[in-house]
């Protein structure tokens, strides 16, 4: 990993753009990025940039997997139980289908459900949320009730139940129940940031000039927020996509519509633990701890970019050394003062 | 006191909450199965128990919405559950009553040995920011993002399958009696090994991220800088102001999270046929056995309201200001 260098210009560039250094030492990442415009600066953020390539490419898995899979993912085959080779690259069910086809073709299905319940639940946590902690008194009392009730309640046996009832569960479906039950996450976070965000200068300037309260919400609260909304949709996605996976490894959903938990509920039912077949249950574990890795990364991103106390994670413990910075608490290392102080 | 009594307000609001999410599910959703299961059985189901599944269900459709409320409640206050189809004709109660210690027994013991070793984890890695230790956190995140069943899948294929170490299934040896000898709780503990050693595993991540994001904010205050400047110990400073004031928000998120938990380590039971209130939730799915699943919705609610108590009484006593008068 290397140096984390959104830290360091960020107030250095405005204070005194002539002393950036020339020297080199540092190689020259910071000064190529120093020249792009300031709001990308998210976007220089390696962990950010990591998971957001994962997540494009699952995107793009989602949308053109059911035409690339080699084979129909329900045909029979007499290949039954192949390991993996050339014709089927992960390996065939006990059916003689093709797991790779499964696996390309389910994935649309697991990132519709995670962003379609990732965006109605973070649309009820901002409404909620932003509510509650804008209005206050004793609308927000009842609010925070509600969204502290949901998240003490087990989400998941509450989806099961739920689902469990319903008579038929489509991938829609299942993605609004997971909505329902999981956005007081959200909500909450959502509360506390408006609650400091409503006392200040420019909200109250914005009150005095006789701003309508809507407009001020938008205009004024709304995109102070955008940070931790943009968070909180991520963990609700990764969520979301843990909990379809779980649904339908335990049976509950369509079997008929192919997701990666459904590929893992057929190898469990069907004894492929015991029948050594690991390809089987392998790939589509790998994929959604791959899935789940990039959006926990790019929420590291968005931490860091909210939280500058947390980018030194950036600065790995040997450019640390070589620049002979001891880290210790109680400071947090600004690579180019230190460097610059030794020069 | 103030802090308690707000407190315990709200956990009887979720407890109504619970229960009346409970009541309200099977009839505001479409479809009709439990009276289809009702005559299935016809002639098996005493009078009395089909009295109480209608009830619970709200079946009787003569009875207004608020009567059946109020029977609801008045059963669910005797602690009636009604009857279960799959283990007929076995009360919810007494299959909940069998199940649960089990439960208890691995997922809680599993959740605080997770929650102690990762908060003592973070607690290093925070304070020893910027060196090796970081490396630790992609590792965890890893693992965080892996749903636990599929973990606990990869632990049987490795762990029993194929090195044939510990028991793929079951929670203790079949041709052993229940009793509180060494032998049996030898084998309780030998084949709950692995179904904790995953749940310890996927869930100790979210413990060592958090309490290392704490330790680095709260290791710049003043007052920690002050500590070492006063010349105390690296460990006094350590535990003694950094860790004890970053804990804090690390106890109120176990309270927050443990559904969540409880939710992942459910699905473990299943995947290894342990047989908690996760591997009956699984049967009672898969048999369309409605009063036992809600049956055992309740309980687990309630447990998570019981643990958030226990977690709140630590918070008060680790926060002076909770306890606070007025």
């Amino acid at each position: 990993m290397t140096i984390d260098t959104s830290i360091v210009e960020e107030g250095e560039e405005l204070a005194r753009p002539s002393q950036a250094p020339e020297t080199g030492v540092v190689s020259s990442a910071p000064r190529r990025s120093s020249r792009e415009p300031r709001k990308f600066l998210f976007l220089r953020n390696s962990k950010a940039i990591a998971g957001m390539v994962i997540l494009a490419f699952f995107f793009l898995i989602a949308i053109i997997g059911p035409w690339i899979a080699p084979y129909d993912p329900s045909a029979r085959s007499d290949d039954i139980l192949q390991p993996p080779s050339w014709e089927h690259w992960f390996g065939t069910t006990h059916l003689g289908q093709d797991v790779f086809s499964q696996i390309l073709v389910g994935t649309r299905g697991v990132i519709v459900v995670g962003f379609v319940a990732g965006i109605v639940a973070t649309t009820i946590g901002v409404i909620i949320g932003v509510t509650a902690g804008y209005v206050g008194g004793l609308g927000d009392e009842t609010l925070s009730v509600i969204a502290n009730v949901f998240l003490v309640i087990p989400q998941l046996p509450l989806i099961i139940l739920i689902a469990g009832q319903l008579p038929t569960v489509g991938g829609v479906t299942v993605a609004l129940v997971i909505a329902i039950t999981g956005w007081a996450w959200g909500a909450r976070v959502l509360r506390a940031q408006t609650l400091s965000l409503r006392r200040r200068d420019f909200v109250e300037a914005a009150r005095a000039s006789g701003e309508r309260t809507w407009r001020i919400i938008t205009a004024e609260i709304l995109p102070n927020l955008t940070a931790i909304i943009a968070a909180g949709f991520v963990g609700t996605v990764a969520f979301a996509v843990l909990s379809l996976i779980t649904l339908s490894f335990i049976g509950i959903g369509n079997t008929g519509e192919w997701n990666w938990g459904t590929v893992l509920y057929q190898a469990q039912s069907q004894l492929a633990l015991q029948r050594g077949a690991w390809w089987w249950f392998v790939p589509a574990g790998l994929c959604i701890a791959l899935l789940g890795m990039s959006l926990t990364l790019i929420n590291f991103g968005i931490d860091e970019f909210v939280n500058p106390r947390l980018r030194s994670t950036g600065l790995n413990a040997k450019s640390l050394r070589k620049r002979g910075i001891r880290p210790r608490i109680g400071f947090t290392p600004v690579v180019y003062e230190a460097k610059e102080d030794r020069a | 006191m103030r802090f308690f009594l707000r407190r315990f307000m709200f956990y009887v609001i979720t407890f109504w909450a619970a229960v009346t999410i409970n009541f309200l599910i099977p009839r505001l959703l479409p479809g009709d199965p439990v009276s289809a299961l009702i005559a299935k059985n016809q002639g098996r189901i005493s009078p009395d128990a089909t009295e109480a599944l209608r009830a619970l269900f709200g079946l009787d459709q003569d009875v207004s919405l608020w009567q059946q409320y109020l029977d609801y409640w008045g059963l669910i206050l005797h602690g009636e559950l009604g009857i279960s189809f799959t283990y007929f004709p076995t009360p919810v109660t007494e299959v909940i009553q069998q199940a649960l210690p089990w439960t208890i027994g691995l997922v809680g013991i599993a959740t605080i040995i997770s929650f102690t070793i990762g908060t003592l984890i973070g607690t290093g890695i925070g304070w020893r920011r910027g060196t090796w230790a970081d490396s630790l956190l992609p590792i965890s995140t890893f693992f965080s993002s892996v749903p636990y069943f599929w973990l606990a899948l990869i632990a049987i294929s490795l762990f029993s399958v194929t090195l044939g170490w510990f028991p793929a299934s079951g929670s203790y040896d079949r041709s052993l009696i229940p009793t509180w000898s060494w032998e049996f709780v030898g084998s309780v503990i030998y084949y709950g090994f692995l179904p904790a050693m995953t749940i310890v595993i996927s869930s100790i991540a979210g413990w060592i991220l958090g309490m290392r994001n704490m330790m680095v904010t709260v290791s710049s205050e003043d007052y920690v800088t002050v500590a070492q400047a006063k010349g105390l110990s690296e460990r006094a400073v350590m535990f003694g102001y950094a860790a004890r004031n970053a804990v804090l928000p690390q106890v109120s998120s176990f309270a927050l999270s443990l559904g969540f938990i409880v939710g992942g380590t459910l699905v473990m039971e299943i995947v290894f046929s342990y047989q908690g209130i996760g591997y009956f939730l699984f049967t009672a799915v898969a048999a369309k056995d409605y009063p036992l699943m809600q049956g055992i919705f309740l309980v687990i609610t309630l447990a998570v309201l019981f643990a958030n108590i226990v977690a709140d009484f630590v918070y008060g006593v680790l926060d002076p200001r909770t306890r606070q008068e007025g």
